[in-house]
């Protein structure tokens, strides 16, 4: 993969970027180390992708007719998006060091509060935007906590977890907010599907794409790393640090936001119980997918093979009846599985 | 807007379960005058109530029964805490009420083993407890229980299906629990697996545990619909997971079975007037047990007994029906759902 300036066009990245391009090369830069861990990365996916083929060959041999079915593979994608996007946004964060435990309760808040009754007098558009902005408007406090309050990442979103699922339940008053705009439901619908693909997943491959363009392509990609593998090395290299930061939790605010749309889309619903445990699924699918819990390193694709992973094997289980306990336990094993087949293959 | 509309219901649920309570009394009941509830003002006092968080719309109809209750009465005072999921918390609101010494506790602990201690020391402190829905673990604990009956509701549900199908050769059915952790949702199904066994040729092919809320409630019957191309009747054991599970069905475009929900959610009930749905019936598991658990705990603290029965004293348990509601009675019923 050749390393390009930023390319005028791929200006996803929230551009102000007035400190010129860093003078000096970013802290191990050098192309031998460089491409030694790009291919540890590569191997690192293809052993996920391993397991995913074990787990559809799994599939493939208990339910045959159903599990290969087109319908079944919309399916899994379709109850991969919602986490999904919100693993590319976790990712990222990771990957500059940082943690964010507020994503399901940011999901949740921005659910509940895109669907209450006024928003929805202004029809899709007003429960998108209610959305993204609930999202964004999340993401930067966090932010701002701890780029610029000094908080270590995890209480600061910690506490944005109690607060946001607060709030939620306020607003919501505990009962489920029933939307009844029909642009947003029929999104959900099989009419929808542009080529047999469901919208929401289709918004789920956009967002992994912009993902992988940002952290692979352009300088924001670039400094997220160098922030995340040595934040006092990518100071003195000129970064600003805190405002890098602070642009990796709006990031993940952005894609919470996203995700409650698509989850409102989804449910045809508002709940203050949407997200539950996002965070955690979303952390494990970034760390099984290779990204570094104490940043610096991960990938996009690897995250998204990760939830990808958790959704096969939720739907290995619903198709062959399993019941809870022992889903859970597969679950648990399937985790230290895809683990330590990567570090057989990286140490 | 939404909130203001389910007020106004409530208050009109409460009404309605007066009639019913009181005003339709049997005539042998004025006669024993020693016990009786009534409305007729006694000795002013204080209600202590521990409710649950109220992050489910069931939860929520609990708390607001309980508060529209103690309003409709000039002599209840209701000292309520905000609810917790958190048991340790729960117990700490619940001894600041002891403390306050309320003449009577009303008690829906988030876990009934857990908060057992507490129950046995309010009790020992003089102060009854009306135990509500989730049970202590020892009868010390409390002096009266009032709940839903969720064995009920799966054989119920079961019943209910059963009799729609039986006629059926070789008919499948379908469960989507609640969450499997829980008491409460091993019985339901174990109710319905009992009911169905006077069915022989009714087979349960499928179930699969959800958590009670809408997004696990679509995930999960997604999967169900994926795995099951056929099947006949599903029962869901929670309306608010059921909103999923209905989004869900309506997603993949299937039909062709009918389905049962749980709880009594005013939407499904309005939906099975419609009738223009797979949804045919819901199990009541009814939210109005606060209200009357409110009339208990005033009775015990003022004395009274309970009018309608023969009884001097308050009954020790009172276990609620789980009606089926349907299109033919839904009418009925409609007042009791919630948000």
């Amino acid at each position: 993969m050749p390393r390009r300036p930023v390319p005028a066009g791929a200006g996803r990245a929230p551009a102000h970027a007035p400190a010129p391009e860093t003078p000096g090369p970013l802290p191990s830069r050098t192309p031998g180390v460089r491409d030694r861990l790009r291919a540890r990365t590569d191997i690192r996916n293809l052993s996920l992708l391993g397991v995913l083929a074990a787990l559809v060959a799994v599939g493939a041999l208990t339910r045959p007719e159903q599990f290969l079915s087109v319908q079944n593979l919309q399916l899994v994608l379709t109850q991969a998006s919602v986490i999904g996007v919100v693993t590319v946004g976790v990712t990222f964060v990771i990957i500059g060091g940082g943690i964010d435990l507020s994503v399901g309760a940011m999901v949740a808040l921005a659910t509940v509060w895109a669907t209450t009754v006024a928003t929805q007098e202004y029809g899709l558009g007003g429960i998108l935007l209610c959305a993204l902005l609930v999202g964004l408007g999340c993401g930067l406090v966090n932010g701002l906590l701890v780029a610029f309050g000094g908080m270590v990442p995890f209480i600061a979103t910690l506490a944005m977890l109690a607060a946001a699922r607060g709030l939620a339940l306020q607003i919501s008053q505990g009962g489920t907010q029933i939307v009844s705009v029909p642009s947003v439901l029929d999104l959900g619908r099989r009419d929808a599907y542009v080529l047999g693909i469901p919208p929401i997943v289709l918004v789920f491959a956009a967002v992994t794409v912009t993902g992988w363009l940002l952290l692979n392509r352009t300088t924001f990609g670039r400094r997220t790393v160098a922030v995340g593998g040595n934040p006092e090395a990518a100071r003195l290299a000129g970064i600003d640090v805190r405002r890098q930061r602070l642009l990796l939790y709006l990031l993940s605010g952005l894609c919470c936001g996203i995700a409650a749309f698509l989850l409102i889309v989804l449910t045809g619903s508002g709940q203050n119980t949407n997200g539950n445990l996002y965070e955690l699924d979303a952390i494990a699918a970034a760390i099984i997918g290779g990204t570094l819990l104490s940043g610096g390193r991960g990938t996009v694709t690897g995250s998204v093979l990760g939830v990808l992973v958790f959704t096969t094997i939720t739907n290995l289980f619903a198709l062959n009846n399993l019941e809870t306990a022992v889903q859970q336990i597969a679950k648990g094993a399937i985790i230290v599985i895809a683990v330590l087949v990567q570090k057989g293959h990286t140490s | 807007m939404l909130f203001g509309a389910a007020a106004v219901s409530a208050g009109a649920l409460l009404s309605a379960c007066t009639s019913n309570q009181r005003g339709d009394a049997p005539a042998g009941a004025t006669q024993q005058q020693a016990g009786g509830v009534d409305d007729r003002p006694g000795k002013k006092i204080t209600i202590g109530f521990a409710g649950p968080q109220a992050d489910h719309g069931w939860l929520n109809a609990i708390n607001q029964n309980a508060r529209n209750r103690a309003k409709r009465y000039r002599d209840v005072t209701l000292d309520i805490t905000e609810g917790s999921n958190d048991t340790a918390q729960q117990i700490g609101q619940i001894e600041t009420l002891i403390n306050k010494r309320v003449d009577v506790l009303v008690v829906l602990p988030a876990d009934g083993k857990a908060l057992t201690q507490v129950g046995l020391k309010a009790m020992r402190a003089g102060i009854p407890v009306v135990n509500l829905d989730r049970v202590f673990a020892s009868p010390q604990a409390y002096r009266c229980w009032i709940g839903g009956d969720n064995y009920g509701m799966g054989l119920n549900a079961g019943r209910y299906i059963g009799e729609q199908l039986k006629d059926k050769p070789d008919a499948k059915v379908v469960e989507l629990a609640g969450i499997d952790t829980l008491e409460l949702t091993r019985e339901r199904t174990r109710g319905f697996d009992d009911a169905l066994k006077n069915y022989p040729t009714i087979r349960k092919v499928g179930r699969q545990a959800a958590e009670f809320t809408v997004e696990s409630g679509q995930a999960k019957m997604a999967g169900l619909l994926q795995a099951h191309p056929s099947f006949d009747a599903l029962w869901n054991h929670d309306d608010d997971q059921g909103v999923g599970a209905e989004r869900a069905i309506e997603q993949a475009g299937r039909d062709g079975f009918l389905m049962v929900g749980g709880a009594g959610s005013r939407r499904v009930m309005e939906t099975i007037k419609a009738g223009n749905s797979v949804l045919k019936a819901t199990v009541l598991y009814p939210p109005t047990m606060a209200a009357s658990a409110v009339d208990l705990a005033r009775a015990l603290a003022q004395g009274r007994g309970l009018s309608g029965t023969a009884e001097l004293e308050i009954p020790a348990s009172v276990t609620l029906y789980s009606a089926v509601v349907t299109k033919d009675n839904v009418d009925d019923y409609l007042t009791t759902g919630f948000n």
